[in-house]
């Protein structure tokens, strides 16, 4: 019974960097915008948040670092992609890059410390419950923000108006210009919010899941949160499943190597990536009668007068 | 007053041929602060980046051998680049590429196999690379999979494969158990240029690769159906070119590139196989496509400039102790810089004062 509430602790621990992040992304995207620039997000709010939380001590403060610095990222690709109309695939490449340059320079100082990572919730009578105690009422910040955030998305693009705007931009940038919407505007605050995201999510690694920083560690989960927005036909509540499912196979390769299995470590570290290779083929050829991305992803848009 | 693009009504060719300039000379600004700003004199900080290491034949040498993988994967990136297909993955292909000529040394090792191996490394690494660039092309063309992301994946995977070799069943028995393999013997060497220099027949192939490209694009009509399918896609259907067929042949063909990059590095200067064999030069050959414009002899020099500043950053660490994340850093720069200068091609600045618009609009 513990084993089974250490394992559900530990896939929400690992899955939480991938929803948030991909929650981001899935915003981004719905508005028209591919920002393949999810791994330097991260990677920079990874270098940020620990910088902020061992500077001043406190997470929350380190997480407020995180997103900032998210956010800057997300404003450099949004110049580029939506002021300059640079091809956004290419404009995502430089933004990893550069991200992974930044966190380096910043991060540098940083190697070596450690910092105390965020605390779980502990409510008396209720944490101590067996099995789902810890589960429900002793996970950190994090994880419960996560899950608030998906939440708040869902809500917000399937049952506000503004939400309804912001999809009409991902799927006819056009018309929702003629309509009189801001594409533009618009989705550079829908890229800012998946930079914000995506700046939490990394500094979710250093502040909660390992208690110091290490430079590269976000190791291609920005990438992975790309693909789960992909995996997720752009719906919020396929994004949680997935995220989770994910969570999932990087906790049991983390086992497998823990228990001994005859196969060489790198082989089941490599199980993340596979994974993602796999449900993306799988899920594209299930995905034959029609593509379910936003229609104007990716496209660039300028604006005649 | 409001600053917005707008449309050029052809592509100006004069900014085609100085963007890469002025993206430079951004790039070297903004170096100026960042270097300020680390406390470093920006002054001696440039001179160690590009001055210090063009004054001594050794450093000359070495540009020379950076630039020799840059360029090769660069070729074969801006083919696919060329045909709006996204392989970004080169830097797996790289390391495929060198683990399967590896595979020839370590098993030649010792014995006294001929001059056939050299050659047999190179082509089986060719092989490889394509091969392994073909699953994210395959799985695009059949099934429908962002190659973006599948290629990309497939680096991690690469590298941790990579990883395993050498720790097991390739490590060096006399090697201290660093995960190394043994030096190659010298048939499973690319042969120096220069006595006792640092230059390899790995330049030359890569000359030949830039040659080969620019006959390709300029006098050869798959080299017109990749530009057309890449630019006009809908007027290459009418044509009746096979983009499809496109994107298979172009990552096969950057695949192999960046395979044979990759055993020419692991068999020329580096002489053995083990982790951290690129300094991200599958990454890196991204922003040398890009700033030699998706043109071969634009690579060449784009290709010889990005060596120069891994040269200058090791330089730039020894002399004055600046990070070597700087050289990331000013490479994530440049290639932002170079893709902005880039949409002035297509694209001009125009200030617009929405009232007198109205105005006039009325008066007309």
């Amino acid at each position: 019974m513990e084993l089974v509430e250490a394992i559900i602790l530990a896939v929400l621990a690992a899955s939480t960097p991938l929803l948030i992040a991909a929650t981001g992304e899935l915003v981004a995207e719905r508005s028209g915008v591919l920002n393949l620039g999810v791994e330097g997000m991260m990677i920079v709010g990874a270098a940020c948040g620990f910088a902020g939380a061992w500077l001043t001590g406190s997470i929350l403060i380190g997480a407020l670092f995180g997103i900032v610095a998210g956010t800057l990222m997300s404003l450099v690709f949004a110049l580029m992609a939506l002021g300059l109309a640079v091809n956004q695939v290419a404009t995502g490449l430089a933004l990893t890059i550069l991200g992974v340059g930044l966190s380096g320079l910043i991060g540098a100082g940083f190697v070596g410390e450690r910092i105390t990572p965020a605390v779980p919730l502990a409510i008396p009578g209720l944490t101590n419950v067996p099995l789902i105690g810890r589960v429900l009422f002793g996970e950190n910040g994090f994880v419960y923000f996560s899950i608030a955030l998906i939440v708040a998305v869902w809500w917000f693009l399937y049952r506000t108006r503004a939400g309804l705007i912001l999809r009409a931009c991902g799927d006819n940038h056009v018309s929702a210009h003629a309509l009189g919407y801001p594409v533009l505007r618009i989705r550079t605050l829908a890229v800012m919010f998946g930079g914000a995201c995506a700046g939490l999510a990394g500094a979710y690694l250093p502040l909660a899941y390992t208690p110091f920083f290490i430079p590269g560690m976000t190791a291609g989960r920005g990438w992975i949160a790309l693909a789960l927005v992909v995996f997720s036909s752009w719906r919020p509540a396929r994004l949680v499943i997935g995220a989770y499912l994910f969570g999932a196979v990087t906790i049991l390769q983390l086992h497998a190597q823990g228990w001994g299995v005859g196969i060489p470590s790198q082989f089941m570290s490599a199980l993340p990536y596979l994974a993602t290779v796999i449900v993306l083929v799988l899920l594209s050829r299930a995905r034959t009668g029609g593509s379910t991305a936003p229609a104007a992803l990716g496209t660039v848009f300028v604006p005649d007068r | 007053m409001q600053l917005v693009l707008e449309k050029r009504s052809e592509r100006s060719g004069t900014i085609a041929l100085v963007s890469p300039l002025i993206a430079i000379g951004l790039t070297i600004v903004t170096m100026v602060i960042l270097f300020a700003i680390l406390g470093k004199n920006p002054l001696l900080a440039l001179h160690a980046y590009f001055i210090a290491p063009l004054t001594d034949g050794y450093s000359l040498q070495e540009i020379a051998v950076k630039a020799t993988p840059l360029v090769m994967i660069a070729i074969g990136l801006s083919l696919c680049y060329l045909a709006n297909a996204w392989n970004i993955g080169a830097e797996g292909q790289f390391l495929i590429g060198a683990v399967a000529g590896s595979w020839i040394a370590v098993k030649t090792q010792g014995t006294d196999a001929g001059a056939w191996v050299l050659p047999a490394m190179l082509v089986l690494a060719a092989a490889a690379g394509a091969l392994y660039a073909l699953i994210p092309a395959i799985c695009k063309v059949k099934f429908g999979a962002s190659e973006i992301l599948t290629s990309l994946m497939l680096v991690y995977v690469a590298d941790l494969f990579l990883d395993y070799l050498v720790r097991g069943p390739w490590r060096d028995p006399h090697g201290f158990n660093f995960p190394i393999t043994a030096e190659f013997d010298p048939v499973a060497t690319v042969p120096l240029l220069i006595e006792g220099g640092r230059l390899h027949l790995g330049s030359i192939i890569a000359l030949l690769v830039v040659a080969a490209a620019a006959i390709l694009l300029g006098r050869t009509i798959k080299g017109f159906e990749i530009r057309v399918v890449g630019a006009a896609p809908r007027a290459a259907r009418f044509g009746g070119f096979n983009a499809n067929q496109l994107i298979i042949l172009t990552f096969a063909v950057s695949g192999a590139l960046a395979g044979l990059a990759g055993i020419i590095e692991v068999a020329g200067p580096v002489g053995h196989l083990q982790p951290g064999i690129s300094p991200g030069y599958g990454f890196t050959a991204i922003i040398v496509a890009f700033l030699g414009r998706l043109n071969p002899l634009g690579i060449l020099i784009a290709g010889l400039f990005l060596a120069l500043t891994f040269i200058g950053g090791e330089q730039a660490q020894i002399a004055m102790k600046i990070p070597l994340d700087v050289t990331k850093v000013f490479q994530g720069i440049l290639l932002f810089y170079v893709l902005a200068c880039d949409s002035l091609i297509l694209y001009r600045f125009k200030l617009v004062f929405p009232n007198r618009k109205v105005v006039a609009r009325g008066a007309g």
